[in-house]
């Protein structure tokens, strides 16, 4: 399998007024395709601060940072902004819609900054991932219309939509009941099962299962890096239109 | 138009085209308007500093133009091509004439023979003008008589209702023929007929022979000018009033009672051309200015030209301090719409963090928050020029009903619509725009990214 990302000897501080914060202190770690990865630890681990960098959204203060064959470690902020819409697709706790956007319009956004020209084929593609999701009836709702799960959902949606190498979710059921949990981490499964590389940062145990592999951290190094094999997905609930999943992919 | 509102024009009008045909610029127009339109009432707040302004340039702008008018109508009124010259009683008339009580002084008919001479002169209207009292049966009219000459009424641009004016025979043969001015007409007449009728001037019987429409007082505008009111005017031929009422005419006014001796009060002298107008003027004072001729200066020149080009000086200072006025209250509109931009950005933190998450570049935040103030100037500027061309055009049109007409008793001018005006404003709005939206605008591309997630 080839790699997706390479980390090698990452080094993040931080300078608060006199004080300063040694964030991660020497992080290595190899990312392969397909992988489903649980990021773990405590508060002030620095698996934020990691999945920021992977995030393309900060820079290592040392250390090199490979994605998809190419050093972004030292890339400005334009590089990584276009590293960001071309390689990743981000999964929120928040969700992070945009709320003065409908359904279809909030998944289209990547493709803005990708430089795509928005037309019926893109606005066919879109609508097939919300339909993937289970949105398929609500295309035209704002996302104050819709529950948390579905908010959630149109977020997966969004973070499909630039064809990522790889989806980094931050807490993606933080904010959700147990039962939307468990719809969302089938979601998140189903497509690791079709091929997608997953990054996921969480503190429970119960969603860390769902993974393949489990990293946690500790003071800004990694404590431990184990196989994990998930439960069998529960395949009784309402299905997802895999035909749908395989185009999206 | 001028360059400059040609390169504001096509500035605008690029603009426009880059917004409606790009697919970022309709992306970013469509973007900026839904969020103007989610805060409809603060985006009309903030927008009401720059409504205010441009409509406030549009109308100063519209009432410049027409007080302009109004005095330009008054200098063509007067004639671009010609010249006026007065009598001018002198102020130390004591020392001569003392013992006849008859002051003489101004232009002569020598005076008239000489300027007759000079080339490039066209027409010589000389007029005298006395007060006298009008009579028709038992009703009188204090009217002002003038005697002159037929090309009087080319010169002032006179239209009669009825009948004719002077003709050249009336001159010749002294015929005794007056033509009425309106206010004149209709104080003396009733409900008779005029024309053919006789009035009383003085001794003698005057034959109506014509009656002018009612004509507008020329402004008392500049030192030498008075106002005139020619509706009350009752003109006889020259050599009419030579031969009838003499050399000297006595005025009696306030009980006292004074004779004064003028062959002429005015001669209003046309010129062949434009170009010829201040070389004659030279010509004529060097004339008049000869002391053997007149050893006093009783006389005085004007030219109308020298003051249509004091009006476009005026006119230039003018338009500076309406700029003046302008760029402020549209600089007090630009700080309201930075304040609301700020606000609005630091409200957004958010959006602008999910945004780069998604792969925006700074530039594309830039551009989407300078956008939606441009949009926001842009529309308060449309908004303001709407409502400006309404007021003007009301205004306008309010005028002309009777019923509204004594709203505008003072004397102020009607507004004309300045079209250049429009474009100034619109892209000084639109400019404004740039500059207050440029660091708001910036603030949100440069802000921290994660930090931006982080904002609730």
């Amino acid at each position: 399998m080839t790699e997706v990302l390479r980390i090698e000897s990452l080094h993040k501080r931080y300078s608060h007024d006199s004080s300063e914060v040694h964030a991660l202190k020497g992080v290595n770690i190899v990312v392969k395709q397909g992988e489903f990865v649980s990021l773990m630890g405590p508060s002030g681990s620095g698996k934020s601060t990691l999945l920021n960098v992977l995030g393309c959204l900060d820079r290592p203060t040392e250390g090199s940072y490979h994605l998809g064959g190419e050093d972004v470690s030292r890339m400005g902020d334009d590089q990584l902004s276009s590293i960001r819409s071309r390689y990743l697709g981000f999964i929120f706790q928040q969700y992070n819609l945009l709320p003065q956007y409908t359904v279809v319009e909030n998944i289209e956004i990547p493709l803005i900054y990708q430089g795509i020209r928005l037309d019926s084929e893109s606005r066919a593609r879109c609508v097939g991932l919300a339909e993937l999701v289970g949105l398929g009836h609500r295309l035209d709702h704002r996302p104050m219309q819709l529950s948390g799960g579905q908010q959630q959902r149109v977020a997966i949606a969004r973070s499909l939509v630039n064809r990522p190498q790889l989806i980094l979710a931050d807490e993606p059921t933080g904010n959700l009941d147990t039962k939307t949990s468990h719809e969302i981490m089938t979601l998140l499964s189903k497509l690791n099962m079709s091929g997608k590389t997953i990054v996921m940062v969480t503190h429970e145990n119960d969603i860390a299962k769902w993974s393949k592999r489990i990293v946690r951290m500790r003071d800004g190094v990694i404590e431990s890096d184990e196989a994990n094999t998930p439960d069998p997905i529960d395949e009784s609930g309402p299905g997802l239109p895999m035909h749908l999943l395989e185009e999206a992919a | 138009m001028d360059a400059f509102s040609v390169a504001l024009v096509s500035g605008l009008a690029c603009l426009a085209v880059f917004l409606a045909t790009t697919d970022k610029g309709r992306r970013g127009l469509e973007l900026a308007l839904r969020s103007l339109w989610l805060h409809k009432l603060r985006s009309f707040l903030s927008m009401l500093g720059i409504i205010i302004g441009t409509s406030a340039v549009i109308i100063l702008m519209a009432f410049g133009e027409g007080s302009e008018r109004d005095v330009l109508e008054d200098i063509k009124r007067l004639g671009t091509t010609n010249i006026i010259i007065r009598s001018v009683k002198p102020p130390d008339d004591s020392n001569t004439n003392r013992r006849q009580m008859v002051a003489t002084y101004g232009l002569t008919y020598s005076d008239l023979e000489v300027l007759a001479t000079i080339p490039s002169i066209t027409r010589l209207v000389p007029m005298r003008v006395f007060p006298q009292e009008t009579r028709r049966s038992d009703r009188s009219h204090n009217s002002r008589v003038v005697a002159t000459v037929p090309q009087y009424a080319e010169v002032n641009d006179l239209t009669l209702v009825q009948g004719r004016f002077l003709v050249p025979d009336d001159d010749e043969r002294m015929n005794n023929v007056c033509v009425l001015g309106q206010e004149t007409a209709k104080s003396l007449f009733l409900f008779e007929e005029p024309l053919g009728s006789s009035v009383k001037l003085g001794e003698f019987v005057y034959v109506v022979v014509g009656i002018l429409a009612e004509r507008m007082p020329t402004g008392g505008t500049g030192g030498s000018q008075a106002a005139e009111d020619f509706n009350q005017d009752i003109y006889i031929p020259m050599q009419t009033a030579r031969g009838r009422f003499g050399e000297r005419i006595q005025i009696r006014s306030a009980g006292s009672r004074s004779a004064e001796k003028v062959d002429m009060h005015q001669i209003t002298v046309t010129v062949e051309d434009i170009d010829k107008v201040r070389p004659t003027g030279q010509i004529i004072r060097s004339i008049l200015g000869d002391t053997d001729r007149h050893p006093r200066q009783d006389w005085a020149l004007t030219v109308p030209l020298d003051r249509l080009e004091l009006v476009e000086r005026t006119k230039a200072n003018i338009r500076q301090s309406l700029g003046i006025y302008a760029s402020i209250s549209l600089l007090v509109g630009g700080i309201g719409i930075m304040n609301v931009m700020l606000a609005t950005v630091t409200e957004r933190t958010r959006e602008v963090g999910i945004r780069r998450a998604l792969g925006a570049k700074r530039s594309d935040i830039t551009f989407q928050f300078l956008i939606e103030t441009m949009v926001q100037t842009g529309i308060g500027g449309l908004l303001g020029v709407a409502f400006g061309v309404a007021y003007v055009f009301t205004h306008a049109a309010l005028r002309t009903l009777p019923m509204a007409a004594m709203l505008f008793q003072d004397g102020s001018p009607s507004p004309i619509l300045h079209v250049p005006s429009i474009t100034w404003s619109l892209s000084t709005a639109v400019g404004v725009g740039v500059i207050f939206g440029i660091y708001p605008a910036l603030r949100a591309a440069y802000m921290d990214p994660i930090e931006a997630l982080r904002h609730v």
